[in-house]
C-alpha cells in the first residue's frame, strides 16, 4: 500500500510568522508556568535540605552501609548522563548524516543535554564522604607534589564529564547565535541587553555565516566521539572493576545504547510538551514525531538486544558469581524492579511500533515517561544488585534508600525542571533560521519535484497536509 | 615541584601503573590463621576496636550495616543434609586481606589508598575524600567507611582518654579498614633500626593475634625465610602470587591451606588453615 507521505513541515509557512511564533513562545508566562516553576524550586530546596543533612551528618542519612556504599545517587548519576546523549544525537549525529527534520527540535534537545549534564554532575560530587576536598580529583599543581590517581574510572569521569558539558554548552550556545540576533532585534529591556550580548554581534553577514556553518559542522565533529565516550568511561565506573554485575564486557555500548535511549524517550516527553504548551504544531509536527519515535524504537531494539546477549554470556559463562547474581536479579528481592525494567524497557516500546500510537499524542506521553522509568530502573539494578550479593557471602544484604536519598533524586528532577523552564522562557527553544531553512530547502526540493512532474506530464498529486497560499 | 615530581618519577609511575602494586619489598607481611583453632570468640575483634580507636556505632546502626569491625568474625552454618554437619557455626576471621594485586589501590581517584614496601595497603586518611569506590570494588568488603561522626557519640568523656595515641580518630566521610596494626609493626621497625639489627621474627604481633586465646592467628614477615608464618606457608604449600585451585590440586588431607577467593588473583597476604572435618 503507498502512503501519501507527510511533509515534516509546512513549507508554505512565512518566515515572519516562525519568527512571532518562536518569539511568543518566550514572552508572558502563564500561570501555569509560574505554578510549574515554583514546584520545581520547591523540590530543589527539599533537595537542598536533604543535602544539608547529609553534609553534616554524615553519608549514613542515606542509609549507606557496608556492602552498599553507591547505591541511587550512582544510578541517578549514570540516569542524568544518559540523558543528556541525545541531545547530541539530534544535533550532531543528524546534523553530519543531513536529516534535516530535526531542525525544529534539536534545540531543546540540546539544553536537554546541558541541563542533564548539569544535573549529573552534581551526584558524583554530593556522594563524596568529604565534599570539600573534592578538586583533589582535579590535577591540579599541587606544591606537595601530589596527583590523581589516573589509573581511576573516577578520574576519567571527572575529565569526561567536564569535556562533554563544556562542548555541549558551547555547541548549544554557538548553535543558538543568528537566533539570538534575532531576539536582539524583536526585544526591549533587559532582553535587548542580554541578546545584544550574547549575539556576539551577528548581522548575517554571508561572512559571518561561512564561519558559522565552519564551526557548527567542527564542533558536531568533535561532539560525537565525546558523546560515545562519556558514558563508555562512566560504564568503566563498573567494567573496570571486579564484582560481578559490573565486570562486563558489553558494557560501553550498553551503556550508550541506554544512553540514547532514555534520552529519545526524554525527547519524546519534552517534544510534546512544548507542542502542547507552546502551541508548536506547526514545527513540532507529528511526522517529526512519528521519526523520533521510531528512532526511539531502533534504540530500544539495540538496548534489549545487548541486554539479551549480557545475560546469554553470563548464563553460558559459568561463572558462579555472575550467574548466582543474575538469578539473584531475576528471582530475589528486586525481582520487580527487574522485571518493571524488563517491561518497561524491551516490551513498552513495540507500542512505538504503531502508527496510530505513535500519533496519539498522550499516548506517547505516557509511553515516554514508562521507558524512562524502564531506563531508571536498569541503572538502579546496575548499581545495587552486585554491592548486595557480591563475591563475600557474609556480607549480602538488601537496602533501600532512606528518604533523604529519595529527597535528593527527587530534588534532581526539580533542578533540571526549573533549568529547562527558565531555558524556554528567554531563549528560543526551536531553531528559527534552521526551520527557515528546512522549509527553504524543501520548497526548492518540492519545487524541482513539481518541474519533475510537469516535465512527465504526470498527475501532480494533491497534497494532505499544507494549506495557506503561496 | 608537583611535575618535577612527576617526571622524575615518571618510570616508577608507569611501573606501578602496568604491574601494579609494590616491587621493591622490604618486608611482606602475612598472616597464617589456622581455622581449626578459632573459636569464635570475637576476643580479636574487641582487641581490634581497642588498639585501633575503632568506633563503636551503636546497636542500630550495626544491624544497618554501618559498623566498624576491621577484624569480623563470620559465622557459617554447614547444610544438615551433609554426613556429618558441623553442630554449631564455623567461624571466620575477616580482615582486610593485604592484596598482592589488591583491587581497591587502583580504583582509588585521588590514590588515597595505595602499596607501601611492607607490602601492605595502605589508606591515608587525609588523603581519603570518601568516593567510597575502594570499598565497592573490594571482594572482601572488609573497607569501612565512616558514615557518621562517631567520636563524641563513641567516646563520651572521660573515654577518650583510654584512645590509643598512636593513631589517629577518623572523622565523618573517611575509609578505613585493617592496618595489621601498622603502628606496631612502625614501632618495631623503628626500635629495630635505633639498635641497628633486622626486625626479628615475633617481634610485631597485632593486636588480633595477641588476644586469640587459642593463638590461631600467626603473624610475620613471609620475605623471612625462617619466620614461622613462612614455614606455615611453606608447609601447606600456599604461594604469593599463585592461582592454584587449592582444594581440587591438593589431595593430601595435611594440606590445609587455602587463601579466599585466590581465583580472583588479587594474592591476598592472609593464608586460612581450612577445619579439620570428619568427611574430608
Amino acid at each position: 500500500m503507498t502512503m501519501v507521505t507527510e511533509k515534516d513541515i509546512n513549507e508554505q509557512i512565512a518566515w515572519a510568522k516562525i519568527n512571532t511564533d518562536v518569539l511568543k513562545s518566550m514572552e508572558n508566562p502563564r500561570p501555569a508556568y509560574w505554578v510549574t516553576l515554583a514546584v520545581c524550586i520547591a523540590m530543589v530546596a527539599c533537595a537542598v535540605l536533604a543535602e544539608y543533612i547529609q553534609y553534616t551528618v554524615g553519608m549514613g542519612t542515606a542509609n549507606l552501609n557496608n556492602p552498599h556504599m553507591w547505591d541511587m545517587y550512582i544510578a541517578a548519576f549514570v540516569f542524568w548522563i544518559g540523558m543528556s546523549h541525545s541531545g547530541t544525537l539530534l544535533s550532531a549525529i543528524l546534523h553530519l548524516i543531513h536529516a534535516d527534520w530535526r531542525k525544529p527540535i534539536y534545540r531543546f534537545a540540546e539544553a536537554m543535554t546541558t541541563f542533564s549534564l548539569l544535573t549529573a554532575g552534581i551526584f558524583p560530587m554530593i556522594h563524596l564522604g568529604r565534599v570539600w576536598n573534592l578538586y583533589w580529583v582535579l590535577p591540579y599543581v599541587s606544591d606537595r607534589g601530589i596527583w590523581p590517581n589516573f589509573r581511576s574510572p573516577l578520574v576519567w569521569d571527572a575529565f569526561a564529564i567536564t569535556t562533554y558539558l563544556t562542548a555541549s554548552m558551547l555547541f548549544l550556545f554557538v548553535g543558538m547565535i543568528p537566533d539570538l540576533a534575532i531576539c536582539r532585534d524583536n526585544t526591549t529591556g533587559w532582553r535587548k541587553k542580554l541578546y545584544g550580548i550574547l549575539a556576539l554581534g551577528w548581522v548575517g553577514s554571508d561572512r559571518q555565516w561561512r564561519h558559522f556553518r565552519k564551526i557548527y559542522l567542527l564542533m558536531a565533529c568533535f561532539l560525537i566521539p565525546l558523546a560515545v565516550s562519556v558514558h563508555s568511561i562512566v560504564s568503566a565506573d563498573f567494567a573496570m572493576s571486579i564484582m560481578p554485575g559490573w565486570h562486563i564486557t558489553s558494557f560501553p555500548p550498553y551503556f550508550v545504547a541506554g544512553a540514547l535511549y532514555s534520552g529519545c524517550a526524554a525527547i519524546i516527553t519534552l517534544f510534546i510538551l512544548l507542542r502542547y504548551f507552546f502551541r508548536f504544531e506547526d514545527y513540532m509536527t507529528l511526522p517529526i514525531m512519528e521519526k523520533t519515535a521510531k528512532l526511539t524504537f531502533a534504540i530500544a531494539m539495540v538496548w534489549t538486544y545487548l541486554n539479551l546477549i549480557e545475560f546469554a554470556s553470563v548464563w553460558y559463562g559459568h561463572d558462579v558469581y555472575n550467574k548466582e547474581l543474575l538469578i539473584a536479579k531475576a528471582t530475589g528481592a528486586y525481582a520487580w524492579i527487574f522485571w518493571t525494567m524488563l517491561f518497561c524497557g524491551s516490551i513498552l516500546p513495540f507500542a512505538l511500533a504503531f502508527r496510530k500510537l505513535r500519533r496519539h499524542m498522550p499516548t506517547m506521553f505516557v509511553v515516554s515517561l514508562f521507558l524512562n522509568l524502564g531506563m531508571f530502573f536498569e541503572r538502579w539494578m546496575i548499581v545495587a544488585p552486585t554491592l548486595s550479593m557480591s563475591q563475600e557471602p557474609h556480607q549480602w544484604d538488601i537496602m533501600y534508600g532512606s528518604i533523604i536519598e529519595w529527597a535528593i533524586v527527587f530534588g534532581s528532577f526539580g533542578w533540571f525542571g526549573m533549568l529547562f523552564l527558565i531555558f524556554v522562557k528567554v531563549f528560543p527553544s526551536v531553531s528559527m533560521y534552521e526551520v527557515k531553512e528546512m522549509v527553504f530547502h524543501r520548497k526548492l526540493s518540492a519545487g524541482e519535484e513539481d518541474l519533475a512532474r510537469m516535465t512527465d506530464h504526470a498527475k501532480p498529486v494533491t497534497q494532505t497536509t499544507g494549506g495557506g497560499g503561496a | 615541584m608537583s611535575l618535577d615530581n612527576i617526571l622524575n618519577h615518571w618510570s616508577d609511575y608507569r611501573k606501578g601503573s602496568e604491574e601494579g602494586g609494590h616491587h621493591d619489598y622490604e618486608h611482606r607481611w602475612a598472616m597464617a590463621i589456622n581455622l581449626d583453632l578459632c573459636i569464635g570468640c570475637n576476643a580479636c575483634s574487641t582487641a581490634c576496636y581497642a588498639e585501633n580507636n575503632l568506633a563503636v556505632v551503636g546497636k542500630e546502626k550495626f544491624e544497618k550495616g554501618q559498623a566498624m569491625h576491621w577484624m569480623r568474625i563470620e559465622r557459617y552454618w554447614d547444610q544438615q543434609e551433609l554426613e556429618h554437619p558441623e553442630q554449631g557455626a564455623s567461624f571466620l576471621p575477616m580482615m582486610c586481606q593485604q592484596c598482592g594485586a589488591a583491587t581497591c589501590e587502583p580504583v582509588c581517584p585521588v590514590a588515597a589508598t595505595y602499596h607501601t614496601p611492607d607490602g601492605l595497603n595502605a589508606q591515608v586518611y587525609n588523603r581519603c575524600i570518601g568516593s567510597r569506590y575502594c570499598s565497592n570494588n573490594c571482594p572482601f568488603r572488609v573497607r569501612y567507611f565512616n558514615f557518621y561522626s562517631y567520636y563524641e557519640s563513641s567516646w563520651p568523656e572521660p573515654m577518650e582518654q583510654q584512645l590509643n595515641p598512636d593513631i589517629s580518630v577518623r572523622d565523618k566521610g573517611v575509609m578505613e579498614k585493617c592496618t595489621f596494626c601498622v603502628q606496631r609493626i612502625r614501632t618495631v621497625k623503628d626500635k629495630a633500626f635505633m639498635e641497628d639489627r633486622p626486625v626479628q621474627d615475633g617481634e610485631v604481633v597485632p593486636a588480633c593475634a595477641q588476644a586469640c586465646p587459642t593463638s590461631a592467628i600467626v603473624f610475620g614477615d613471609t620475605m623471612d625465610e625462617g619466620s614461622v608464618v613462612s614455614k606455615l606457608w611453606k608447609k601447606h604449600q600456599v604461594e604469593r602470587g599463585v592461582y592454584q585451585k587449592t582444594k581440587l590440586a591438593k589431595k593430601d588431607a595435611d594440606l590445609r591451606g587455602y587463601r579466599i577467593f585466590e581465583e580472583l588473583n588479587v594474592d591476598p597476604s592472609v593464608m586460612y588453615l581450612e577445619r579439620v572435618r570428619e568427611d574430608i
